[in-house]
């Protein structure tokens, strides 16, 4: 069996792979993608310390990952369309472009 | 060995798939190297097919490899696995074949297009998932790659995205068998509630053995209908669906947008080959109900009233590859015929040998569109025979395949073994008499096509038109070939293919005319020929002097013929039925907003704006002297604590993760000291 430090790395490799990606892409549409990286490395470790935590019958960490994978799904289209209506504003998907907020 | 020889089964399907990963991944740039790789991977899973077909030509021998546990959620465990059965290895065996040699033309054909890596790792995805569809063992292994083929579809059909139309087609294509696929996954879920398997065979357990069956038989559901036979419709949607059956088969025309090698693979060997084939795989639970059962009775009559109403649409078709799109759904009508009917073996053989010659007429097509400069329409072309000799051999082979000439042409064989099992058929003789009717108008508008194309005089003399490179040529020999020798399989003499799919053994039987009214029978499918061909040359023999000239039976059909051209009115029938109400919807949703929202907003902002008002006229007043100084000050300094404010989201982020791992550190340096 794989030993949940392996897991953990993964997920951990993964989060830190989403993070940077969010940190240094400029386009929003990949900044998306390293947050769905990021939600999935969660999801990794709630299925691998259900896992490995003491029996569960009520199955918490897989509910909890579907949840998450649900809101996922509903936060990516919500996403998408900010994205698609920014796109129509500016021509761009330049985050560094979309800085009208600054002080 | 037996582990070994199980491995390598996978590995049919899965070098395509690893082959379409690879190229996925190599920059556009390195196109010549990504058609290297998929060539070499799709040949190496054209030897392995070819093995394994070898491995299972003795009758009756199967090979069942056991079956992986994908994952255990609970107490339910999902398992996968592969199959090989003379239905999956004789499938595997003409997918990689045709595939293969489709590859190779693409060389030729796709030549100049500057996204010609991603082509080729688009068809080994295709070829791969197909392969997949082809070999499993699992209605959900099955499912899974079925899906996997849209979406590889709707890329290959969108290839050309930057044009509107194909961008179009390809999202035609991939919600409208959609709709099929819906059905097919309720089905699934249906079947899988019922016997808790997903497996076909599984050492007495699976979905096709006995005891599943029976309890399927058993079970009732609304209306008195069988659970099997409530689950067999709804696979058949699902089978509609991806095999263009009427009314679901709007998509199919439409997808001639993609690249023509696409259109040679998805209407030839692959796509819409899936839905025939899953009829067939899954035909005991079909056939629960009786030879004339609810579940085949609707499949013979989906199949017969498709094959006639595409072989009626394509008569009135001007688009070369569309004339070929119309008759492969008419086809695929026929194939469901026989499956409706019991014709599993008769099924089988006409779309093994209706995915060699309709690959042919493709590329040949292909061929023409290429010589002429691409251009589609057979009213400008003409005379053709002389200009491109070569291609006009390969594609009078496959057309004269497709229109069932006699004797040497594997059509002639599989169609007549169509009739055969419709025409003994206990649930009645309209397929049958539909059938006949739909294989005189094959000849006759495959006729047709032939003479405007390649006979008489060229309409278009401006144009040159020029021979194909060998690189395409060769592959239509190859699969002119395949579409004559295939022939020597299938005839009642010698039916080796029938027996084989039924795990019999074949002997030579002379007297086979004899039996069943077969003699009658040929001389009914040599007259229908006939009959076809004699019509079209008298139709269309010099019938157009200019590209001008309109159709001569358009002149006498009038409206009848615009009917047909414009297929019968189903995609205006969608648009008015489907798609303008759903307009109207969304339009009436954005109305209200507008009458109702916008008035509520503007009552709340004018209500802020004048609280607002009164606000500022005693700031300005009384306040405001005051409050100057120290905001003139405040101000001074605000401006410069706000240049750190950028206002990019991520320059903030980056600040926060600094702060994380600093207090992190300081965290893990003061607990360790």
């Amino acid at each position: 069996m794989t030993p949940l430090a392996t897991l953990l790395t993964l997920s951990s490799m993964l989060f830190t792979l989403g993070l940077f990606a969010v940190l240094t892409r400029r386009n929003a549409i990949l900044i998306l993608v390293g947050i769905e990286l990021m939600l999935n490395a969660a999801n990794i470790n709630f299925i691998a310390f259900w896992r490995y935590g003491p029996p569960d019958p009520q199955l918490a960490g897989p509910m909890f990952v579907m949840f998450s994978i649900a809101i996922a799904a509903a936060e990516a289209a919500v996403g998408l369309a900010i994205i698609l209506m920014v796109f129509r504003h500016t021509r761009s998907t330049d985050l560094d472009k979309l800085d009208s907020l600054h002080g | 060995m037996a582990e070994n020889f199980h491995l390598l089964l996978w590995c049919v399907p899965l070098l395509p798939l690893l082959a379409g990963g690879i190229i996925a991944l190599l920059p556009d740039a390195h196109g010549r190297i990504a058609s290297k790789l998929a060539i070499g991977a799709l040949s190496l899973s054209c030897l392995l097919a070819l093995g394994a077909l070898v491995c299972v030509l003795s009758p009756g021998k199967v090979h069942v490899p056991a079956p992986l546990t994908w994952f255990t959620f609970g107490d339910v465990t999902l398992k996968v696995g592969l199959l090989l059965d003379p239905l999956s290895a004789g499938m595997a065996a003409m997918v990689t074949f045709v595939a293969l040699w489709i590859f190779i033309y693409s060389l030729g054909y796709m030549e100049k297009e500057k996204r010609f890596g991603r082509f080729f790792g688009f068809l080994s995805l295709f070829c791969g998932a197909m392969l997949m569809v082809v070999l499993s063992n699992s209605l959900l292994l099955l499912f899974m790659a079925w899906e996997l083929v849209g979406l590889a579809s709707y890329l290959l059909i969108g290839f050309y995205y930057e044009k509107p139309s194909a961008a179009a087609a390809a999202q035609k294509a991939f919600i409208t068998t959609r709709v099929g696929d819906m059905a097919f996954f309720l089905g699934m879920i249906w079947l899988y509630g019922h016997s808790g398997t997903l497996l076909f065979y599984d050492g007495g357990n699976g979905l096709l053995e006995s005891g599943a069956l029976s309890s399927l038989a058993g079970a009732t559901t609304i209306g008195g209908l069988t659970v099997s036979a409530a689950a067999s419709l709804l696979l058949l949607v699902g089978a509609m669906g991806k095999s263009g059956q009427v009314p679901l088969h709007t998509w199919l025309p439409d997808a001639m947008e993609g690249p023509t090698p696409v259109s040679a693979l998805i209407h030839a060997a692959t796509m819409v080959a899936a839905g025939v084939f899953l009829v067939a795989r899954t035909h005991p639970i079909f056939s629960l109900g009786g030879d004339a059962g609810i579940a085949l009775t609707a499949t013979a009559w989906v199949g017969a009233i498709t094959a006639l109403y595409a072989a009626l649409v394509a008569m009135a078709q001007y688009d070369i590859k569309r004339i070929l799109a119309y008759s492969t759904v008419s086809q695929l009508g026929f194939m469901m015929i026989a499956l409706g009917t019991g014709g599993v073996a008769a099924a089988m053989f006409h779309l093994i040998a209706h995915g060699f010659f309709k690959a042919l007429l493709f590329l040949s097509a292909g061929s023409v569109i290429h010589g002429c400069h691409e251009e589609q329409d057979i009213r400008k072309m003409g005379g053709l025979r002389k200009a491109m000799p070569r291609t006009f051999i390969a594609y009078a082979i496959g057309m004269m395949a497709l229109s069932g000439f006699p004797f040497v042409f594997s059509g002639f064989w599989s169609k007549e073994a169509i009739l055969h099992s419709a025409e003994l058929w206990p649930g009645g003789k309209g397929p049958f008499l539909i059938a006949a009717c739909a294989a005189l108008l094959t000849a006759f508008y495959m006729t047709r096509q032939a003479l405007l194309v390649f006979f008489g005089k060229s309409r278009s003399p401006e144009t040159h038109p020029h021979e194909s490179p060998a690189v395409m040529i060769v592959p239509l020999f190859v699969l002119a070939a395949g579409a004559v020798l295939l022939s020597f399989i299938g005839t009642p003499l010698w039916p080796w293919f029938e027996k084989w799919v039924h795990g019999e053994k074949v002997v030579f039987h002379a007297g086979a005319f004899g039996e069943h009214g077969a003699v009658g029978l040929l001389i009914l499918s040599l007259v229908i020929v006939s009959v076809g061909v004699g019509a079209s040359v008298a139709v269309y023999r010099n019938a157009l002097a200019s590209s001008e000239t309109p159709d001569p039976l358009s002149t006498k059909l009038g409206g009848l013929w615009k009917f047909l051209e414009n297929a019968m009115g189903f995609d205006a029938f969608y648009q008015k039925a489907i798609i303008n109400p759903l307009a109207f919807f969304a339009g009436g949703i954005d109305m209200l907003e507008r009458m109702f929202f916008v008035p509520l907003m503007g009552l709340a902002e004018g209500l802020i704006k004048g609280c607002g008002r009164i606000t500022r006229a005693s700031d300005e007043a009384g306040l405001n002297k005051g409050f100057d100084g120290v905001c003139d000050g405040l101000r001074e300094r605000a401006t410069s604590t706000s240049r750190s404010q950028s206002g990019r989201p991520q320059g903030y982020l980056r600040t926060i993760g600094l702060g994380v791992t600093v207090l992190l550190v300081l965290y893990f340096w003061l607990s360790a000291g």
